[in-house]
């Protein structure tokens, strides 16, 4: 017999998801609006997805974010599995701790902070301010997180994988690139993505070390929305959600369907003897 | 008089017991220090070409770490190991001329069973057409010819098993290093794979050398075994024996089921000793000589099969008999275990069951007179 969920259930799960998605429903629901005030409600139009393609402010600050989420993901993701091979794999070296602890410290850093010490840093280095300040600045800070999503994937690695690469006659750096590096890839790609992510929607580092001509998008819709919030903003952000959406969708999808054939797989392998 | 035989034994194959043979494989002193802990201790082995040695231990022993510190992964605190003359010291575990197969198997997940056993081969730049000539030989002796295409999560444990072997085998080592290989398998699988793998082994004229702690195990594959004790081999001989002619109560307890009677020495000579059992009056007459002098204690180790059972009561006098009362049974099939009291102490004997049915089976609290051959133990001072 199976019960129907409970009014207790269905009522925590109402209030759960309200609570979560009806800003961003309204968000949704306003860049398809008429009027051009932003809370009354004038009809049903796409207009202001027109008027987006036409500004060209907005659609560059959209192509230096992606370019700075790229780059800095990248080399984000590099640093960051370089930094949780040393944690997991060398043992006890002097100054571990230490450096684990200093790894990590960016996860639990103000951005204000970070940001206005990265400020005098490129201030002190007398670098101008851009693009490539932007970029580093969020390498660093995307970093540790990359190193924490790899981290966790190379504790369940059996080590014994790579000692028998060596033992079949494959030295060690190659033995990273043929086995090891495979092997914990998602960790690797989930560690990318979430870079990607963050660098997409930080606003107060990016403010702090961008210059004339990298204005992120972030920052672009920050300073808009002090003049008064518009639907073209509104047409932006349901963009983002909806790149943000799809991708979610299509990496949990990914996700299942291994899962369900490596399940099948199994028990096809113990069903076969 | 020549010694008799102990257990079956290769014909003309025994190098160990010629001086003029030369090692294959030898520690010299290593020594392993993790820490403070001490996991190898000043031990010296020497292994011959084409023999199936294993290291035999309780876990902690410092079996592995031998194996680990021939195959590279470990480099010993003190010493050396020398293999076919040469020093293995400085030499990384991607140039010894070793292979290894893992008691987790280690398969590398991302490859098909073909990419994982064409894997060492690749590395030494072997042309595409004889790797593929050497796996398809690999996959056949194996007989996972049909699996080639799998990935090691479409296989069953005992076909993962095989593949590990293959791949370990396919560069064919100088030595094939096996560390608790069959742990995982079941025990009808586990006995199967024993005898392949010394089919294997004859067949390929390798060297094998394999890391275990189930003594059954190592007793049906080895030539010789090493018995290994918190970081020291304790002996080395043929599995018959060890079984027969253990040289310490570690060794003996280790090995089988066996009775430990303690004794104080009466009289010995070059023909025997004789011994006054502690618990119970009786004495024990060994066709054995020791150098422990009259009154010392002593430990008589004697097997529970080559313990004689009759129902009665001794009449006295008689060397090597004792009475005792029935206490345990424990009726297993092919055989019975049966637990005697003689006084404080308890001895154990077995019989086999040969016929289906007895007259007067030996029951509980029955008296009886256990006695045994001159020969039938062996005097331990250790």
């Amino acid at each position: 017999m199976t019960r129907g969920p409970s009014w207790f259930n269905v009522t925590s799960l109402v209030l759960g998801f309200s609570f979560l998605y009806l800003p961003i429903l309204l968000l949704v629901v306003f860049s398809f609006n008429e009027s051009r005030l932003v809370t009354v409600w004038g009809g049903f139009s796409t207009k202001w997805y027109a008027e987006l393609l036409r500004n060209e402010q907005l659609l560059d600050a959209f192509w230096v974010t992606i370019r700075v989420a790229f780059f800095s993901a990248t080399v984000a993701t590099v640093l960051g599995t370089m930094a949780a091979l040393v944690l997991v794999r060398s043992g006890r070296f002097v100054g571990r701790s230490l450096f684990s602890g200093m790894v990590f410290a960016p996860l639990v850093m103000p951005e204000v902070i970070l940001g206005l010490s990265l400020l005098l840093l490129f201030v002190a280095m007398d670098q101008a301010r851009g693009f490539w300040t932007v970029m580093l600045a969020h390498t660093t800070f995307a970093m540790c997180y990359v190193a924490v999503v790899v981290q966790s994937r190379l504790v369940g690695f059996d080590k014994s994988i790579e000692e028998a690469a060596e033992d079949l006659g494959c030295p060690p750096v190659r033995t990273f690139f043929q086995i090891t590096l495979p092997i914990i890839f998602p960790g690797v790609i989930a560690g990318w993505m979430l870079a990607f992510t963050l660098s997409l929607d930080d606003l107060v580092i990016a403010s702090f070390t961008t210059g004339p001509g990298a204005t992120t998008l972030p920052m672009k819709i920050y300073s808009q929305v002090r003049l008064g919030v518009t639907p073209e903003i509104n047409a932006v952000c349901t963009i983002l959600v909806g790149f943000v959406t799809i991708g979610v969708i299509a990496a949990s999808l990914a996700t299942k369907r291994q899962q369900v054939k490596r399940e099948r797989d199994e028990r096809a392998a113990i069903a076969g003897g | 008089m020549a010694k008799k035989p102990i257990g079956p034994v290769r014909r003309d194959y025994a190098p160990w017991d010629d001086p003029a043979s030369v090692p294959f494989i030898e520690f010299r002193n290593v020594t392993k220090r993790f820490g403070d802990f001490t996991a190898v201790n000043n031990l010296s082995l020497k292994i011959y070409e084409r023999e199936f040695f294993a290291l035999l231990g309780g876990s902690g022993c410092g079996k592995t770490t031998m194996m680990r510190m021939l195959a590279g992964f470990e480099t010993p605190t003190e010493g050396e190991i020398l293999l076919d003359g040469q020093s293995l010291s400085g030499v990384p575990p991607y140039r010894r001329p070793v292979n290894m197969m893992f008691q987790s198997y280690a398969l590398f997940p991302h490859m098909n069973v073909e990419a994982n056993i064409a894997f060492g081969l690749k590395q030494d730049d072997m042309p595409k057409a004889e790797i593929a000539d050497r796996v398809a030989e690999m996959l056949r002796l194996t007989k996972l010819e049909s699996f080639a295409k799998r990935k090691p999560h479409q296989l069953s444990g005992g076909q993962r098993q095989r593949v590990a072997l293959a791949r370990s085998l396919a560069k064919r080592p100088k030595v094939l290093l096996l560390d608790e290989p069959l742990g995982a398998l079941d025990r009808k699988l586990r006995e199967e794979t024993q005898f392949e793998l010394m089919n294997l082994q004859e067949d390929l004229k390798m060297t094998f050398l394999i890391v275990t702690h189930d003594q059954e195990e190592a007793m049906t594959v080895a030539d010789r075994i090493a018995v290994m004790d918190a970081g020291e081999i304790v002996q080395v001989a043929t599995p018959g024996e060890i079984y027969e002619a253990p040289n310490s109560k570690f060794v003996a307890d280790f090995i089988g089921d066996v009775n430990l009677i303690e004794a104080k020495v009466e009289e010995t000579s070059e023909t025997g000793t004789r011994l006054q059992a502690v618990h119970g009056n009786y004495v024990i007459d060994s066709a054995q000589s020791v150098s422990a002098s009259k009154g010392e204690t002593v430990w008589y180790a004697i097997r529970p099969e080559k313990v004689r059972m009759e129902l009665g009561e001794p009449s006295g006098g008689d060397l090597n008999s004792a009475g005792a009362i029935v206490w345990d049974i424990a009726y297993l099939g092919d055989m019975s275990i049966f637990h005697s009291r003689i006084g404080e102490a308890s001895l154990r004997s077995t019989v086999a069951n040969v016929t289906r049915t007895v007259e007067r089976p030996i029951s509980w609290d029955d008296k009886v007179v256990l006695s045994w051959d001159r020969d039938a133990g062996v005097i331990l001072t250790e």
